[in-house]
């Protein structure tokens, strides 16, 4: 009986739902036929102008806000407005995979790309270029109360006991992932040893981390307003926090990891030209040269020499490719449920 | 009853207009024909109310419902005792409720300072009762921040601490039982209480035996309304309450990230929780008001 109520609830809510979707997607399906048609027509009158809709990982702003009126005040990019969404790199990878507009994605981590691409929205051979798609990176670094009260030096130094780590939740963030690798890599020694990766991985997240901020960008702020007395951050965000006169340092371990972060013209992008040579200027010296001021490492090697004092070369730098790569990193470690990582995370945070 | 029916048909489309005249006229001397009118006359307006109702409340509640389920009630059950599920449902019930006594007392207390007392500035007072209200939830969490967070001008820090909840829930609610109160207040008899006086009762008696049986309906819908508030409450907590699992994460924290780590079904169901609570509290204050207002009519 209850379950039969149940059913015709379903059902009548079901068909309520239905007729409502039914409705919204011929509505939006007119609207955005519309748009795209008179997108189309304003990328032939004029080379490139229109709007581009970018979708990017949360820390990522600090780069955009100077690498975009780079783009704009200069000859290429003259008259294009921006429409841009900032926040934790999954979230928004799952939203624009859930049909959000975006023309350009600037995910922290390969994997929330790799998601749009099995969703058709981006092609299979984005990386394929020499560049591999990544215009900018970073690495993991430690960011302490100033003066380093707790004297935090390198990775065994987060497990001293007391000591409460904060870091970003990685079902949401790429800032938590790039976190979490940095010390797996160091530990299991590039993953030839990942049992003792993991037994790091576990008594740091079982033991130290008792927040869990959605985004790099919400983990800043939380450590900031005085919650932990060590964060895992990107050395960009690192370095945006004290130029901002913010009361932290950070110190770089000698062994950590490198940071590397995608960038992708959407391929259903209103305004594809437009989305194209933006991402084409992203790794042109100029830009190179706007990211390496705001604090993110350059690819371009002329301008990472150029700003090499700046960006200290770690002892041991590991990187996603010593481990194997992003396809088999994210699906042993991170998938929901099942990978290594998650369940520690799972069973700390439930 | 076809002929009722274009009856109704023709006086909700044509003769409306005219119908407010001759309706107060026979409203006044005999009650008849109002206890016939409200279910008869508008066939529309009541039909609209119920599209209206259905697609702006019970359909998405509907779907809500469904979600909650999707992974079966296995799936619903485990999800509502997660242990970090049921702390923040126990922090947001508990905060809440200490908000919502804390507003009974000062609502009150505001209250009846407003309605008997006179002082200069008591118009603005009175504006600035309602401007929670107005005010956008997440102003009042800057506006905490600043007084109470790391930069504290007066040294005192509730950043991520349960009283930075407290407080930043009382601010939201404050309008709440002033509001309910202040009307009862300007209405209630003050000869009763003289007449108490001059009988010999004492301040304390009068205010147990004459006020507060007067006042105690309005309290208890405005401190369930303020409850009911404080235990959806987002903007106002998400900066000042520090998110911190099973410490200060209030329910709404949670659901929001549970919908940024891809898992909604944890988040409908949490929603689905908060949704029951908000009902029953919501229906046990119509019964305890209603039951007071008897009392007190009785005797």
């Amino acid at each position: 009986m209850s379950r039969a109520t149940r059913l015709t609830a379903t059902a009548t809510a079901l068909a309520g739902a239905m007729a409502m979707t039914a409705c919204a997607g011929g509505g939006s399906s007119d609207t955005s036929t519309t748009s795209s048609s008179s997108g189309a027509q304003a990328t032939d009158a004029a080379k490139v102008s229109g709007t581009i809709s970018l979708y990017g990982y949360s820390v990522a702003k600090t780069a955009y806000d100077k690498v975009i009126p780079g783009f704009t005040s200069g000859g290429a990019g003259q008259g294009v407005q921006f429409q841009q969404s900032y926040g934790a790199s999954g979230d928004q990878s799952r939203k624009v995979a859930a049909g959000a507009p975006a023309d350009v994605v600037s995910f922290s981590v390969e994997p929330d790309i790799t998601r749009l691409v099995k969703a058709g929205l981006v092609s299979a051979d984005w990386n394929a270029s020499a560049t591999k798609g990544i215009p900018f990176g970073s690495v993991v670094t430690i960011v302490v109360r100033k003066g380093n009260p707790k004297g935090i030096h390198d990775w065994d130094d987060l497990l001293k006991p007391g000591i409460n780590v904060v870091t970003p939740n990685p079902f949401s963030s790429g800032s938590a992932k790039w976190n979490l690798l940095a010390p797996y890599a160091v530990k299991s020694d590039g993953g030839t040893n990942p049992a003792a990766g993991l037994a790091y991985l576990s008594s740091l997240i079982t033991g130290h981390v008792h927040v869990q901020p959605g985004s790099g960008r919400e983990a800043t702020e939380t450590f900031l307003q005085g919650t932990g007395d060590v964060l895992l951050s990107y050395e960009d965000e690192a370095i945006a926090a004290v130029r901002a006169g913010d009361p932290v340092e950070y110190v770089t371990p000698p062994q950590t990891f490198k940071i590397e972060n995608p960038v992708a013209v959407v391929t259903k992008a209103k305004n594809p030209t437009a989305a194209k040579a933006f991402v084409d200027y992203l790794f042109t010296p100029t830009a190179q040269k706007l990211f390496a001021e705001a604090g993110f490492r350059p690819v371009d090697p002329t301008v990472a020499a150029a700003y090499a004092k700046d960006f200290p070369a770690p002892q041991k730098l590991w990187t996603i490719a010593d481990l194997g790569g992003w396809a088999s990193v994210d699906k042993d470690l991170f998938t929901k449920d099942t990978g290594k990582v998650a369940v520690i995370y799972d069973k700390a945070t439930k | 009853m076809t002929a009722t029916a274009s009856a109704g048909l023709a006086g909700g489309t044509h003769v409306s207009p005219a119908e407010p005249r001759p309706g107060p006229d026979s409203l006044v001397p005999h009650h008849a024909p109002p206890a016939q009118r409200p279910s008869r006359g508008r066939p529309y307006a009541t039909g609209l109310v119920t599209l209206w109702l259905s697609v702006v409340v019970l359909l998405p509640l509907a779907a809500l419902a469904v979600t909650s389920t999707e992974d079966g009630w296995g799936g619903f059950w485990s999800a509502l005792t997660a242990p970090s599920a049921l702390a923040a449902l126990r922090v947001t019930v508990l905060v809440s409720a200490v908000v919502a006594l804390l507003n009974a007392v000062m609502g009150t207390l505001i209250a009846w300072v407003l309605v008997r007392d006179d002082f200069p500035g008591k118009g603005l007072v009175n504006v600035l009762i309602d401007l929670p209200f107005a005010l956008p939830t997440i102003v009042a969490s800057i506006v905490l921040l600043s007084l109470y967070g790391p930069d504290s001008p007066i040294h005192v820090h509730f950043n991520a601490t349960r009283y930075g909840l407290v407080v930043a829930l009382a601010f939201v609610t404050l309008p709440f039982v002033v509001r309910s109160v202040q009307p009862v207040l300007i209405e209630a008899d003050k000869e009763v209480e003289e007449a108490a006086a001059s009988l010999g009762a004492g301040g304390v008696t009068i205010f147990r035996r004459v006020i507060l049986p007067t006042l105690a309906p309005a309290m208890i819908s405005g401190t369930g309304l303020a409850f009911a508030r404080a235990i959806g409450e987002f903007g106002s907590v998400v900066l000042i309450g520090g998110n911190i699992p099973r410490h200060t994460q209030v329910a709404s924290q949670y659901i929001q990230q549970q919908i940024e780590i891809d898992q909604p079904v944890n988040a409908a169901v949490i929603s689905v929780a908060l949704l029951v609570i908000a009902f029953a509290t919501l229906f046990l204050l119509r019964i305890a008001s209603s039951r007071s207002l008897r009392r007190e009519t009785a005797s």
